[in-house]
C-alpha cells in the first residue's frame, strides 16, 4: 500500500457495501484500489505490478504539479501528508494549509501518503515524517503551505502562458483561474499537465493570516466516513496473497533470554507451519491465521533464562529514586539565582515528595507489522508514527540497504508515542526473514502489548519551598529523580549527563516548554536513574509528572499561606503573559469568581509544551464514602494559530480521557523483573460513564504555531487532584488515585 | 460444514474448536471492521449484533452460533453508512482513530433500538466501550442526535442530511452532551 487515499465522501453517498468478499476485497481496499493519483516518475513497482498481476485495472495516473500536489483532469486534487494520521486530525489539518496556499476547491479533495523509500530517493522532498511530539502541523507549516503555494503559481503561470496574458493579471480560487482583464477562465485540471513541466519558482510568499479561508475554519474530518462504515483498513486488517500469521512472544523480563523451546506439540496442531526464535529473547509462531499462531503460542512450553533482573521490582525502583532525591551526581535543568541558599535561609520551609508511575500507552490497536522478505527486497505494512524510522530499521533487521527496503504507512489505531518506537517492526522483519517470499502478518496479542510496552518513565520529585515571615515564597527547588526517556531511546542526546527533555514545562522563558513563573529564586535538577524497564514518549510526555508536581505544590503552598490558588498564580506569572492568559480564560469560562455549585469544588493547573499554553479548572465532588465525580472542565489553549478549531476541542476532549485515565487508574507495576498487568482488566482506562462535561477555550493569539495533541494532559491530572484536595483536604501526591482513599 | 448467518448470508466456515465468533469474521469471513482490541469481553472492539442485540464476538465461540441467529456486522449495518446513528457520527465528527469505533456504533445501534426514548444514564450503562483517543463525549452527544432523528422519523419527518445533522459540531463552540 504505497498510498492511502481519502476521497471526500462526507455524505456516504458514494461508500458501497461490503459485505463478506473476503480476502481479495480486502486486500484491494488494503492496497491496489487505493493507489489513486501514484504517478509517474515514482519508484512504487509493487503494488502497480501486484495488481496488475492479479487483473485489477491500473488506477488512473495523473501527473503531479509539484511533491505535495496532484491535480487530476477532472479537477480533483490529491494533496500528499508525510506525517502519520492516528486520530489527531493531522491529514486534515494539513490538508487545509496546503489547500489553503493553493487555492483549490476544498470539496474536491483528498489525500495520500507517499512512503519514506520515496521520500528518500528524491532527497527527503516531504522533510521529516515523524508525528511526534505534537509537531504534525507545528513541524510541517511552512514546508506544506510552500508545496500549497507553489502549485498555485504553477497552475496560474501555466493559464497565463496558455492566454499568452501576463502572470499577474490572473488569480486563482478554488480551483478556478481567471484572467482578470478578458474574464477568461479555466480549471486547475485542466492546467496542470502544462503547469508539472515548468521549473518551480523560487520566491514564493505566503497568504496574510487575514485572508485564511480554510485555515481556521471548523471544517469535517476527510477519514470520517471510512471509520463510521468499518472500511477504515488498519494494520491488523491487511490481508495479502499467501499471508500467513504470527504471534510472538517476548521475554517477560526485559533483558532476559529464551532458554529452552518444546514445539513437538505445537507443531502438530492444525495450519501451524513454523516455531521459530526472533533474536535471542523471543519465539514466534507462524500459522495460517493469527487465531491458530496464538493458541500455539499459548500452548508452547517456553524456557526463560531470566538473568540480572529477575528480582527487580517496582518497590525496589522507588528505592532507588527515593534516595536519588537527596543524592550528589544531580545535572541542573534551570536555575535562577541560589534556590538552596535562599531556602535554607527562609523563614519557613515547606517540603513534599511526588512520584509517578510507570504506564502503558494502551493503544486500541496492538502492535503489529506485516513483511514481504525476500533475499533482495524487504516491503513492510505498518502504522507508524515514524515511516522513516521504520524505513531504517526495516533495512537494518533485513540486512539490506535501504533502497531495497520499503515501507507502507497504514492508518494507526492509536499511536501516542508507541508507534514511534521500532522495535515490533525489526520482530516482524526478523520473523518474515525465516519465511523468505512469504508475507507474514504479525499482530501482538493484548497481553503481548501490556509486557512489551515502552513505558511512561518512572519518577519521583521532591519539591522545597522557602518562605519569608510573610509568606512570600524566597526560593523553590525541585528535584527530580528517576528515569530518562532518552537514556533509553536516543543516548547519543544526552550530553554531560543532561537529558533535556526531563525538564519539559519548566524551562527558562522561551518558546517551548517554558515554565510560567517567576520564583526570586528557583532550582530545577535531576539524578537519572533508570530501572531495566524500557521507557518511551508517552502521550504528553514528561510534562505530564512534572506539571503534576509544580502545580500540585503551588497549590500546596497556597493553602499552607492562606492564599486563593488563582491569586497566588496571578502574581507569580505577571512576567508570562501567554501562560496568564490561558488561566484567565479558564477562570473567566468557569466563573472563578462566583463559588461553585454546592458540594462542587474546584482546581487549577496551567503549563507550556509542544508549543502551546495551556490550562484547566476541574470541578469535582466527593461523596462521604470517597467516590470522586468530575462534573465539568474548563480547558484554555493557546496554539498560536488554531487550523481546525473543532478538531483542536477533539484533541482537548480526548486529552482528559487519556490524562484521567492515567490519573485516576493506570499503572504497570513490576514484580520478578516483569509488568504484572496484563490487559484492560487489571489496567483500566477512563469510560464513557466517567467522562465528565469538557468546554474547551480556544485563545489563537497568532504569531506561532502550537501543537494541540499532548499539552492539555499535563493539566487534567493536576486539575482533579487540587480539586479533591479542596474537597477533602485530602493531597495526593502518588499516583494513581486508585490507591488512594478519598473518604472523609 | 458449519454455517454463520452473517449480514444476511449464509455463510460456511472453517474453523477448530473453540475458535472466537470475532477471528471467524475477520480471518474466514473477511469483515475486518470488527476489530481486536483486548479478546476478553472488556473493551467492546469486537461488539457485533445477534438477533439484535450487541454482543462481544472475541468471547463468544463461533460454533455456539445457530444458524438460525442473525449475526450483523459492522459492514452489514447499512449498505451505505446511513443508519442514523452513522449518520449523527458523521455529523459531529466522532472518530478519532477509529479503531473502537465499529465497536461503538453497532453498542449504540443496539442501544438506541433498544431505549428509543433513552437518558444520560442509559448510554452511560450501555456504553462501555474502551476508546483510548478520548471520543466520550461526541458519542453521548451523537446518540442524543441519532435519537432524537429516529424519534422525528416515526413522527413521519424527513430524514436530515448529514450537514444538517452536524450542525451542532461545525458551527457551535462547544459540544456539550447531555443537552444535545
Amino acid at each position: 500500500m504505497s498510498t492511502t487515499s481519502n476521497p471526500s465522501k462526507r455524505d456516504g453517498s458514494n461508500a458501497d457495501a461490503a459485505v463478506a468478499k473476503p480476502s481479495r476485497r480486502t486486500f484491494l481496499k488494503g492496497s491496489a484500489a487505493t493507489t489513486a493519483g501514484l504517478v509517474v516518475g515514482f519508484h512504487v513497482p509493487f503494488f502497480n505490478k501486484q495488481a496488475m498481476a492479479q487483473g485489477i485495472a491500473a488506477a488512473p495516473i495523473s501527473p503531479e504539479v509539484n511533491a505535495w500536489v496532484v491535480v487530476q483532469p477532472n479537477d480533483k486534487v490529491i494533496i500528499r501528508i508525510a506525517r502519520s494520521e492516528m486520530g489527531q486530525g493531522t491529514l486534515t489539518g494539513l490538508a487545509q494549509m496546503v489547500a489553503e496556499e493553493l487555492e483549490c476547491d476544498w470539496e474536491k479533495v483528498s489525500t495520500e501518503y507517499p512512503t519514506p523509500g520515496q521520500n528518500l530517493a528524491r532527497q527527503r522532498v516531504w522533510g521529516d515524517f515523524s508525528t511526534g511530539g505534537s509537531r504534525g502541523i507545528r513541524g510541517s507549516q511552512d514546508n506544506v503551505r510552500k508545496g500549497g503555494a507553489t502549485a498555485r503559481m504553477m497552475l496560474v503561470q501555466a493559464a497565463a502562458d496558455e492566454w499568452k496574458v501576463p502572470v499577474a493579471e490572473c488569480s486563482a480560487s478554488k480551483s478556478v483561474i481567471t484572467h482578470g482583464p478578458s474574464k477568461r477562465t479555466t480549471t486547475y485540471g485542466k492546467v496542470a499537465n502544462a503547469a508539472a513541466k515548468l521549473t518551480p519558482p523560487t520566491d514564493v510568499k505566503f497568504k496574510d493570516p487575514k485572508d485564511w479561508t480554510l485555515i481556521g475554519k471548523r471544517l469535517a474530518r476527510l477519514d470520517t466516513v471510512e471509520k463510521t462504515t468499518g472500511k477504515q483498513i488498519y494494520g491488523m486488517d491487511l490481508k495479502l496473497p499467501g499471508m500467513l500469521n504470527a504471534a510472538v512472544k517476548d521475554a517477560p523480563v526485559f533483558g532476559s533470554k529464551v532458554k529452552s523451546v518444546d514445539d513437538t506439540a505445537v507443531l502438530k496442531r492444525p495450519g501451524v507451519k513454523k516455531v521459530l526464535r526472533v533474536g535471542d529473547t523471543a519465539v514466534a509462531v507462524v500459522a495460517d491465521t493469527w487465531w491458530r499462531a496464538k493458541t500455539a503460542l499459548d500452548a508452547l512450553k517456553i524456557e526463560w533464562e531470566d538473568g540480572p533482573n529477575a528480582k527487580a521490582s517496582s518497590a525496589s525502583f522507588a528505592e532507588v529514586l527515593k534516595a536519588g532525591l537527596d543524592a550528589k551526581d544531580a545535572v541542573v535543568g534551570h536555575s535562577v539565582g541560589d534556590a538552596r541558599a535562599a531556602i535554607a535561609a527562609s523563614a519557613r520551609k515547606i517540603e513534599a515528595v511526588y512520584s509517578y508511575p510507570h504506564q502503558n500507552h494502551v493503544c486500541m490497536e496492538t502492535m503489529n507489522a506485516t513483511v514481504k522478505w525476500t533475499p533482495d527486497k524487504c516491503e513492510v505494512w505498518v502504522p507508524t508514527q515514524n515511516g522513516e524510522a521504520a524505513l531504517a530499521a526495516t533495512a537494518e533487521a533485513a540486512g539490506l540497504p535501504p533502497a531495497k527496503c520499503e515501507v507502507y504507512k497504514i492508518h494507526l489505531g492509536g499511536g501516542f508515542g508507541r508507534r514511534g518506537a521500532t522495535d515490533f517492526i525489526r520482530q516482524a522483519v526478523a520473523i518474515a526473514k525465516q519465511m523468505p517470499g512469504t508475507p507474514v502478518k504479525m499482530i501482538w496479542s493484548r497481553e503481548e502489548d501490556m509486557a512489551q510496552g515502552r513505558f511512561h518513565p518512572v519518577t519521583q520529585c521532591k519539591m522545597v519551598a522557602g518562605l519569608d515571615d510573610k509568606g512570600e515564597i524566597t526560593g523553590l527547588s525541585m528535584r527530580i529523580s528517576g528515569q530518562s526517556i532518552l537514556a533509553y531511546v536516543a543516548p547519543q542526546n544526552i550530553r554531560d549527563g543532561r537529558d533535556p527533555v526531563m525538564f519539559q514545562g519548566l524551562n527558562a522563558p522561551g518558546p517551548e516548554a517554558s515554565i510560567g513563573y517567576t520564583f526570586p529564586t528557583f532550582l530545577v535538577d535531576h539524578a537519572m536513574r533508570n530501572p531495566h524497564v524500557p521507557a518511551g514518549f508517552w502521550r504528553g510526555v514528561n510534562l505530564n509528572q512534572n506539571a503534576i508536581y509544580l502545580e500540585s505544590f503551588l497549590d500546596e503552598i497556597a493553602h499552607a499561606t492562606n492564599q486563593d490558588p488563582l491569586a497566588l498564580r496571578r502574581k507569580l506569572m505577571s512576567k508570562h503573559p501567554k501562560h496568564l492568559a490561558v488561566l484567565n480564560a479558564v477562570a473567566e469560562k468557569v466563573g472563578y469568581d462566583k463559588p461553585a455549585p454546592a458540594g462542587v469544588f474546584r482546581g487549577l493547573a496551567q503549563t507550556m509544551g509542544f508549543g502551546s499554553y495551556v490550562a484547566a479548572c476541574a470541578e469535582v465532588s466527593v461523596s462521604k464514602e470517597g467516590v470522586l465525580k468530575i462534573h465539568r472542565i474548563v480547558a484554555a489553549t493557546d496554539c498560536g494559530n488554531a487550523v481546525n478549531p473543532q478538531q483542536i476541542e477533539a484533541q482537548v476532549e480526548g486529552s482528559f480521557v487519556y490524562g484521567l485515565g492515567a490519573a485516576l487508574y493506570q499503572e504497570c507495576t513490576v514484580k520478578d523483573g516483569r509488568i504484572e498487568q496484563t490487559n484492560f482488566a487489571d489496567y483500566p482506562s477512563l469510560k464513557l460513564a466517567e467522562m465528565p462535561k469538557v468546554e474547551t477555550v480556544i485563545l489563537a493569539s497568532g504569531g506561532f504555531w502550537g501543537g494541540v495533541g499532548e499539552p492539555t494532559i499535563a493539566v487534567a491530572a493536576p486539575a482533579v487532584l487540587n480539586a479533591i484536595f479542596a474537597a477533602t483536604g485530602k493531597r495526593i501526591r502518588d499516583l494513581p488515585l486508585k490507591n488512594h482513599s478519598l473518604k472523609t | 460444514m458449519p454455517k454463520l448467518n452473517v449480514n444476511g448470508k449464509l455463510l460456511d466456515y472453517q474453523a477448530d474448536e473453540g475458535t472466537p465468533l470475532l477471528w471467524v469474521l475477520r480471518e474466514q469471513l473477511g469483515l475486518t471492521g470488527t476489530k481486536y482490541g483486548c479478546g476478553i469481553a472488556q473493551c467492546g472492539a469486537c461488539t457485533v449484533h445477534v438477533d439484535g442485540v450487541a454482543v462481544r464476538s472475541c468471547v463468544m465461540p463461533a460454533a455456539a452460533m445457530k444458524a438460525t441467529q442473525k449475526i450483523t456486522t459492522i459492514e452489514g449495518l447499512t449498505p451505505n453508512g446511513t443508519h442514523p446513528i452513522q449518520k449523527a457520527w458523521q455529523a459531529l465528527d466522532v472518530p478519532q482513530c477509529g479503531f473502537c469505533q465499529s465497536g461503538m456504533i453497532m453498542a449504540a445501534t443496539a442501544l438506541v433500538k433498544e431505549k428509543p426514548n433513552l437518558t444520560d444514564k442509559d448510554i452511560d450503562d450501555a456504553m462501555t466501550n474502551i476508546c483510548r483517543c478520548g471520543t466520550y463525549n461526541r458519542v453521548r452527544a451523537a446518540i442524543h442526535v441519532a435519537a432524537k432523528e429516529m424519534a422525528a422519523a416515526k413522527t413521519g419527518a424527513k430524514p436530515k442530511k448529514v450537514s444538517e445533522l452536524g450542525k451542532s459540531v461545525l458551527d457551535i463552540q462547544h459540544i456539550d452532551g447531555s443537552q444535545a
